[in-house]
């Protein structure tokens, strides 16, 4: 990332593209499909970043594909003007120098503490021994939720599925995004407290935004009417 | 033996600080021919001291006690140290009162890219000058500094701290609203400013003036299009005393909020397409020294040296 905020201007695509020569890192998972249905809408050829899903560079549209958590990250250090990510990603980076500027609201979501169906152990592990264990990958978002409700909480921070820390006993609950709760169902997991919502929303790197505000603001306005 | 330094510090070796240096001695020269005499302050003082400046909660600071046991701080600026100076040193000394440094800031900041913990900043105090004057000249040194290092791409964000506030103020926003929308205008989440701001029940042009006006940026042209409410009279006749070669850095931006907590008037930050971050901020302080007892108005700046060698390296390649 040394070169992280170095902009090679002769690489770029110039004022007269759909992005008027601003550059956009687009998340790929499950925000991917919709975020390039916009960016089509804005009459951006994605059809190169559709067929090509092993390429992450797009000099020629202005569209870097990533992960929804890293998108944050480029935006800030200024590698790309713009980004899409998912609001739980910006709650879990809140330390991030970013803007925030639209709620596009697409890949909505949940985050939700579940634990196993029945008896509420959560509960119970808080009652009897003070604690409940959590398991997430949003360590940051959890830990300010139960210090705001005034719960003690031992936080384990897993990367991989979630799901299955409550099953073989890592933890008494989890806290996860769902959009539709179906995962959760099938593992026996059922929903006790929801958390926040998450929606896509569109960052912008902060010396972008004023550098290149009449770019940012054309692109916003065609955003905000469809 | 590998022995490392405390996280968010490092080594300069003589490569890079001949570079630095280079840098320091044009701003310095600068400084110098505007009549800013350099001083040094200590690096450690006295937290009760430090504190009256009242910089709200949640500043992360570096704290040790000392043989009797009273809480040291290391500076996290030097316009903190300098007001006491102003108040200490100068306590009858004839306004304004001109003052560069070259020192390092202490901030227990997330270590990022240009943004240690242990930052090396230039800067100018200029004490006794309101404004529109005094911050004229502040803006007026601070691009000859940045012309003088050599940077070519760089521009200003110029916006006011006391716009937003008495924006709320006209729009009739309740006072136990009001620290939330700063709150979403100081993390930069227009979508959360948004959503407050509908929340609160008020006129439908005031409710679009309280998220569209921070939202502006660009040229003089964009005062005009605010009217004449909250401030925005005080940006233009200042921009009225800058020069040409000023002017045409500037960019108007009214969603610059403070973003240290004794800001009173113009607030202002550098630049540079060569780098996502800003390499330095300013503006007005008009209340920080009546705190340490002399109540003059003043106004300054600092720039982040490693960051501006930064944006100077990347101009240089792209």
């Amino acid at each position: 990332m040394a070169d992280a905020g170095r902009r090679p201007e002769v690489a770029r695509t110039g004022g007269r593209s759909p992005l008027l020569g601003l550059r956009i890192a687009v998340p790929r998972g499950a925000l991917f499909r919709e975020t390039l249905e916009v960016l089509d809408r804005l009459g951006v050829d994605t059809s190169e970043v559709r067929a090509n899903d092993r390429k992450l560079l797009f000099e020629d549209v202005g569209i870097i594909t990533m992960r929804p958590s890293d998108v944050p990250t480029y935006v800030e250090a200024g590698a790309a003007d713009l980004g899409i990510t998912g609001k739980d990603v910006l709650m879990e980076q809140a330390e991030r120098e970013v803007y925030e500027l639209h709620d596009l609201g697409y890949g909505l979501c949940k985050m939700v503490l579940a634990t196993e169906e029945g008896e509420d152990k959560a509960a119970e592990a808080l009652r009897r021994l003070g604690v409940m264990r959590v398991a997430t990958k949003y360590k940051r978002v959890a830990s300010e939720y139960f210090l705001r409700t005034g719960r003690q909480a031992e936080i384990v921070e897993v990367k991989g599925s979630v799901e299955l820390a409550p099953l073989t006993g890592l933890v008494e609950a989890i806290v996860d995004l769902t959009a539709t709760g179906t995962t959760l169902r099938e593992n026996g997991l059922v929903i006790r407290e929801e958390i926040a919502t998450s929606t896509a929303r569109l960052i912008a790197n902060p010396v972008a935004h004023k550098l290149k505000a009449a770019a940012i603001d054309d692109l916003l306005g065609r955003l905000r009417e469809g | 033996m590998i022995l490392p330094t405390p996280s968010g510090t490092r080594d300069v070796l003589p490569d890079e600080m001949r570079e630095l240096r280079a840098i320091t001695e044009a701003i310095r020269g600068v400084f110098d021919q505007h009549g800013y005499g350099e001083i040094w302050t200590p690096a450690l003082e006295y937290e009760e001291v430090l504190e009256r400046a009242d910089l709200g909660e949640g500043r992360a600071v570096y704290r040790m006690f000392d043989e009797h046991g009273k809480v040291l701080t290391l500076r996290w600026d030097m316009t903190v140290p300098i007001a006491r100076v102003v108040a200490t040193r100068y306590a009858n000394a004839e306004p304004p009162l001109r003052f560069a440094y070259f020192a390092h800031a202490y901030r227990d900041v997330r270590p990022q890219r240009g943004l240690p913990r242990e930052q090396f900043q230039a800067g100018i105090e200029l004490v006794g000058s309101p404004a529109p004057e005094g911050t004229a000249e502040a803006l007026t040194v601070l691009c000859r500094a940045l012309d003088a290092t050599g940077l070519r791409a760089y521009r200003i964000g110029l916006g006011s701290a006391a716009l937003y506030p008495s924006l709320m103020e006209e729009a009739g926003v309740p006072e136990a609203a009001r620290a939330g929308l700063l709150g979403e205008l100081a993390t930069r989440d227009f979508v959360g400013l948004r959503r407050r701001v509908g929340e609160l029940d008020l006129p439908a042009a005031m409710a679009d003036a309280l998220v569209e006006v921070p939202q502006m940026r660009g040229g003089r042209e964009i005062l005009d299009r605010v009217g004449e409410r909250g401030h925005v009279e005080m940006l233009r006749r200042l921009y009225d005393l800058l020069d040409e070669d000023v002017r045409a850095r500037l960019i108007f931006d009214l969603g610059l909020v403070r973003q240290l907590g004794y800001y009173t008037g113009a607030v202002f930050e550098v630049y540079d397409p060569a780098l996502g971050a800003p390499i330095g901020r300013g503006g007005r302080y008009d209340d920080l020294l009546g705190k340490f007892g002399r109540d003059l108005p003043a106004v300054g700046f600092a720039l982040n040296v490693d960051r501006l060698h930064i944006a100077l390296t990347g101009e240089e390649r792209g």
